[in-house]
């Protein structure tokens, strides 16, 4: 069956190609740095079931160790915007077509996958998905263009030095919430929010729940980590048992609260910090400020619709 | 039982690390550190706790697998192509093109089609140039705005269009939630209440994407 070792194994071998292209690169002064922080999620990816407990933590210290204290560098650009030009006027639009290979494939990924169980891992069809277009979009494009995968891999790993440490933060976080699970830093949370909510108020109740799924999202990035914390804490005891809201209602909205807190946290990396490394953006928070105009009123809004639908 | 407040310890590190600047992932783990030692567990079952947690959160880290094919496209102008085909557009505007990727991105999310786009996958290569084309920004600066309000157009239309998804994680962890407590829902019944902020944040959204237009002419 089709799983998740399947693309570990994919991304292992992509990672260990940009670890030796990193590694080539004499134009970048910290190249070994690169090789070895690749180098080491290939070793993650390919590996890390192996490593135990202990070991991936060795390994991540090892890459917050370089990435923290020196930092990664960047070669210099390899293509100039006149060669792009030209061949970007070869080819026209078709290039389009090669660009949705991925979206169509995740697309058709999505609705067949789950008809053959047996040969794709029905919880990982998005995975799965997302590397089969990857891989088809790289074939078809690297016969189309005639180029060698040498080139792809190369200008990837350009893209993935561009992106640096900001890579892994991600993944970084979703570890970190897993140690404050561990440590109970939720229940805490729970009940010094449940003790400022004003005794029989109910807009109070509201108000905390709301805001507090919004500030424990920020801090944990992540609003699957507040919900369970902020529902035990106040929606269910107070919102649903004492005032009797509809739990539909509490719930849902509530989850929704915390998405406008993931739009304002630097916690939620790979939807804040990794598009600004994408991006080549000179502020790292600069994805951040762009939402917080957006998030702040519709967090008004979604607690009103709790306060208004609930009750 | 007292409450343990030292395991808070964390958060002001991740709050102090950030403010100052040191390099995140060094937070990251610093703040990891000191809340299982708070926590009253010793340096190396925290170290191994962290590392266990990281190896089993592997797949937030396999998105990277497309950069070869986006490095390939963008080496035969796929960036230039899309700021062509904008720029090749009479009323192309910055709000109209991005008021129509939000719709897009949330009527798809609505379906379950989270991952047909992303920051890696168009953003970068497509829906950037396009939103850059269409502003013509006069300076770096500007051109970082621009970019950085395209990259929060796909957040906004997936955050507030996937919850719609019967069948997506968050809908499936509130279920699971509920049903523990004696409160059985479908998930029908969670996923219709995402409808009515599904709009209000098109409606604000697009509001603020048309006062950004005004506000650049």
């Amino acid at each position: 069956m089709i799983g998740l070792s399947q693309v570990y194994l994919l991304a292992g071998l992509a990672f260990a190609v940009f670890a030796a292209l990193s590694g080539g690169d004499s134009s970048n002064p910290r190249r070994w740095s690169n090789a070895a922080f690749w180098g080491l999620l290939a070793l993650s990816m390919l590996a890390g079931d192996r490593l135990g407990d202990l070991g991936n933590g060795v390994l991540v210290l090892a890459l917050v160790g370089i990435a923290g204290f020196g930092g990664l560098g960047r070669g210099a650009a390899m293509d100039d915007s006149a060669a792009r030009q030209q061949r970007a006027e070869r080819h026209g639009n078709r290039l389009f077509l090669l660009a949705l290979v991925i979206p169509l494939t995740a697309l058709a990924g999505t609705f067949l996958f789950k008809q053959v169980p047996d040969l794709v891992d029905p919880k990982q069809v998005t995975l799965v998905s997302l590397a089969l277009g990857a891989v088809m979009a790289l074939a078809l494009g690297l016969a189309w263009l005639r180029e060698s995968p040498v080139t792809a891999f190369q200008e990837g790993r350009r893209l993935m030095d561009a992106v640096g440490w900001a890579a892994v933060l991600p993944q970084m976080l979703a570890s970190l919430g897993a140690v404050f699970a561990a440590a109970g830093v939720g229940q805490v949370v729970g009940s010094l929010m449940s003790g400022v909510i004003p005794e029989g108020s109910l807009v109070g109740a509201v108000v905390a729940y709301g805001l507090g799924m919004a500030l424990f999202t920020m801090v944990m990035g992540n609003a699957f980590a507040a919900f369970p914390v902020m529902a035990a804490a106040i929606g269910l005891p107070l919102l649903i048992h004492q005032y009797d809201g509809n739990p539909a209602v509490v719930a849902a909205v509530g989850m929704l609260c915390g998405f406008c807190g993931t739009l304002m946290t630097p916690m939620a990396a790979n939807f804040n910090i990794v598009p600004a490394a994408l991006l080549e953006l000179k502020d790292r928070n600069a994805v951040v400020k762009a939402q917080v105009g957006t998030a702040l009123p519709l967090l008004a809004f979604n607690i009103a619709l709790i306060w208004w639908a609930a009750f | 039982m007292p409450m343990n407040l030292w395991v808070l310890i964390g958060i002001a590190v991740m709050v102090g690390g950030f403010m100052l600047r040191f390099n995140p992932l060094l937070v990251v783990a610093v703040a990891a550190l000191a809340t299982g030692l708070a926590a009253g567990m010793d340096l190396l079952a925290v170290i191994a706790a962290f590392g266990k947690a990281f190896n089993d959160t592997r797949y937030v880290s396999v998105v990277w697998i497309v950069l070869p094919v986006i490095g390939l496209m963008e080496r035969h102008g796929l960036q230039e192509r899309a700021r062509a085909l904008v720029a090749g557009l009479k009323g192309a505007t910055l709000p109209r093109l991005l008021t129509g990727y939000l719709l897009l991105r949330q009527i798809t999310s609505a379906l379950g089609l989270t991952s047909i786009a992303g920051h890696a996958q168009t953003v970068r290569p497509l829906l950037a140039p396009m939103a850059e084309a269409a502003a013509q920004p006069k300076d770096q600066a500007e051109a970082d705005e621009v970019k950085a309000m395209a990259a929060a157009t796909d957040n906004v239309g997936l955050f507030f269009g996937e919850d719609i998804f019967i069948a997506i994680g968050s809908i499936l962890l509130m279920k699971g939630f509920l049903e523990q407590q004696g409160i059985v829902l479908s998930p029908f019944e969670l996923s219709v209440w995402a409808i009515p902020t599904a709009f209000a944040a098109f409606a604000i959204h697009a509001f603020r994407l048309w006062r950004f237009g005004r506000r650049r002419r």
